[in-house]
């Protein structure tokens, strides 16, 4: 055993790490699990007893169809990720060295600029006197101009610019991973193209599509600026509610509640990876 | 009668402009173990993913049975490939491995099962169906890599340097297993390795590849006790060369100098000619080490000495710097067999033992492709 005079840095390293992760991440999410059990308070924010009010009224109608509807939305951000995220990565991991570079140096370059400035200049493309309609108009396409802003559509394309990056990268990786010798031994066995794809590149892909899928369906849930600036009133997502109850609604134990169900779910989605991976022998045995 | 299974003409295949085939033609028996032996880059693992269908020919064609397959894909061939990182798919247990290709078939349940059952049991896997492949052993992998492909019975299996990953001990087994396997089954095995041991106690025929083209084509003893050219000679086992000229022709010998060494051996099968210079080939077992006093042999001196156990391997340095392999069997009743370094010898062969080829002289290329 080495003492903790021995090891100095080690020990360092380990309090900072742990330091992090008791009072950033434990302490902030108790803290959260404690207001989500409180009773609401105009004066206060939280106040005693403690019940489960909160989670009650996540099934009310009114905000269940909320939720439905911005799952929805969410759903469909995710799968069009996946449309466009999954040939794109495949293509991606085929691609010489030096391109495979430069594309992926694209990709990451959005990055650079804040994400609510790119909404706002998405907003410009989409609007009624915007680039979009300027241009279907100027080729003669169509004679009036389309309402494109304060739609679902609006928003859902709006968080697909914003994470088809989180889709692409974990794809980007499953690809580059799966063996060509795999590839060529199914077909060796006497499966063609389509057989190949259904029973061996999905399979060997599925642990990349889950992580796709986690890091975009959360996050198209709670990405609230996004229907703020594209979505008009109709078009909310649960981030919208959980900053309407901390903001402007002062319940905070609903807020609470409600994105705790967002954290469940990610932990869900979580342990569905890791079993995914762990089926082709990616961890331990 | 021999009987050609497949049937490989004029192929030729380059890769970003570099030739890796050239014009190459070879002729697989039914029923044959042939090996494709050469070092890497001589063209015998582009030649294997020819005959499998994962690469075309650039000119030539492939024929299997009287049948064209050179432009017919992969999973339409009625071969099967044992690839060198066995290329087992993760996510299924060892039975689906090997149910794979069957239910490509559309094969019904009740025959893949009891097919799956008899090739895992061929193999001696039949406890391991519903483990994963990284559970599994290299040599587990291996067998079910194996099993995978002749469940299909296919015409002709392709092996691509299978046993390189395993180590020595097991190399062994998997050797003689294959050995009997192919046996067993009556399928055509072409098998492609760097390593010559390997392919010359394996095969029934040996193709000798370098460069694109086939160097030899022959029974593994052919190629060992006859080698077509110096590359051969060099690549498969160890070889002495001594430089000789001819002397005088003969009816059914020449008389060879050598060393100043006059030796009447017999004629080669190619033309000779007085003056000619000749390579004389002898294996390090050719090669028998005499005491410095005795009348014939060539001097020199004991650089280096390995027991071997069965043999005693020693390198000789003769005095014009000529370096000599000798490979001599023990003999009990030999009390000057075991010398001492430094110590001088005379180094002379068996008669009738040598084996001669004209006399290039080894290119640079030859002498980096043997090391």
């Amino acid at each position: 055993m080495h003492s903790v005079m021995q090891q100095p840095f080690k020990t360092a390293v380990l309090i900072l790490v742990w330091g992090w992760l008791l009072f950033l991440v434990l302490a902030p999410n108790l803290l959260v699990v404690g207001a989500s059990v409180m009773t609401r308070d105009p004066a206060t924010f939280l106040s005693l007893p403690l019940n489960l009010d909160a989670y009650r009224q996540l099934f009310d109608p009114l905000y269940l169809e909320v939720f439905l509807h911005s799952l929805y939305m969410a759903a469909m951000t995710t799968l069009v990720c996946l449309l466009i995220g999954y040939p794109f990565a495949w293509a991606l991991s085929k691609v010489g060295k030096q391109r495979q570079l430069i594309l992926i140096f694209l990709l990451i370059v959005p990055f650079w600029t804040n994400s609510l400035v790119r909404t706002y200049a998405l907003k410009l493309i989409l609007a009624t006197n915007g680039l979009l309609n300027n241009a279907l108009m100027s080729i003669g396409l169509i004679d009036e101009p389309l309402q494109l802003l304060y739609t679902e559509g609006a928003v859902i394309i709006g968080l697909v610019y914003l994470l088809l990056p989180f889709m692409i990268l974990p794809l980007y990786s499953v690809f580059e991973d799966l063996k060509q010798e795999l590839l060529l031994a199914s077909h060796d066995l006497g499966a063609g193209r389509l057989s190949t794809f259904i029973n061996v590149i999905v399979p060997l892909t599925l642990p990349g599509v889950l992580a796709g899928v986690m890091l975009v369906l959360l996050p198209a849930m709670g990405l609230f600026f996004v229907p703020d600036i594209l979505g008009g009133s109709r078009n909310l997502l649960v981030g919208n509610v959980i900053k309407n109850q901390f903001l402007d609604a002062r319940n905070w134990p609903f807020g609470a509640a409600a994105s705790i169900v967002l954290t469940v779910t990610m932990a869900f989605l979580m342990f569905a990876h890791r079993l995914s991976k762990r089926r082709i022998g990616e961890e331990g045995a | 009668m021999k009987q050609t299974l497949l049937s490989l003409s004029n192929l030729s295949k380059q890769f970003g402009g570099k030739t890796v085939l050239d014009g190459l033609d070879l002729e697989i028996y039914d029923g044959e173990f042939i090996t494709l032996l050469g070092p890497s880059g001589c063209g015998k693992t582009t030649l294997l993913r020819l005959m499998a269908g994962f690469e075309h020919p650039d000119e030539g064609s492939i024929t299997l049975a009287g049948e064209d397959l050179t432009h017919t894909a992969p999973e339409n061939r009625p071969l099967n490939t044992v690839f060198q990182h066995y290329a087992l798919f993760p996510h299924m247990s060892v039975f689906d491995n090997v149910a794979y290709g069957l239910k490509m078939e559309k094969r019904p349940k009740d025959e893949i099962r009891q097919r799956v059952d008899e090739a895992l049991a061929m193999v001696q896997l039949q406890d391991f169906a519903r483990r994963k492949p990284h559970q599994l052993s290299g040599g587990q992998q291996q067998r079910v890599a194996i099993a995978r492909a002749v469940v299909k019975r296919p015409r002709l299996l392709l092996l691509d340097e299978p046993l390189s990953a395993l180590d020595y001990k097991l190399r062994r087994t998997m050797q003689v297993e294959l050995k009997r396997l192919q046996r067993e089954l009556g399928i055509t095995f072409v098998f492609v390795t760097h390593d010559q041991e390997e392919a010359l106690s394996m095969s029934d025929r040996v193709v000798v590849l370098k460069d694109g083209l086939v160097q030899q084509l022959g029974t593994p003893r052919e190629v060992y006790e006859r080698p077509a050219n110096l590359f051969t000679a060099r690549f498969v086992g160890e070889t002495n060369f001594f430089p000789g000229t001819v002397e005088s022709v003969h009816d059914g010998s020449i008389t060879v100098d050598v060393f100043g060494l006059k030796r009447t051996l017999r004629r080669p099968d190619f033309a000779v000619r007085e003056g000619q210079p000749l390579n004389v080939l002898l294996r390090p077992e050719d090669i028998r080490v005499l005491d410095p006093a005795d009348e014939q042999g060539v001097a020199g001196k004991i650089v280096e000495r390995n027991y071997k156990g069965s043999t005693l391997d020693s390198v000789i340095h003769l005095d014009d710097g000529t370096e000599v392999l000798a490979s001599e069997f023990f003999d009990e009743d030999d009390p000057a067999f075991d010398y001492r370094l430094g110590e001088p010898v005379k180094v002379s062969w068996v008669d009738g033992w040598e084996w001669l080829l004209p006399g290039e002289t080894a290119t640079e290329e030859e002498l980096s492709a043997d090391a």
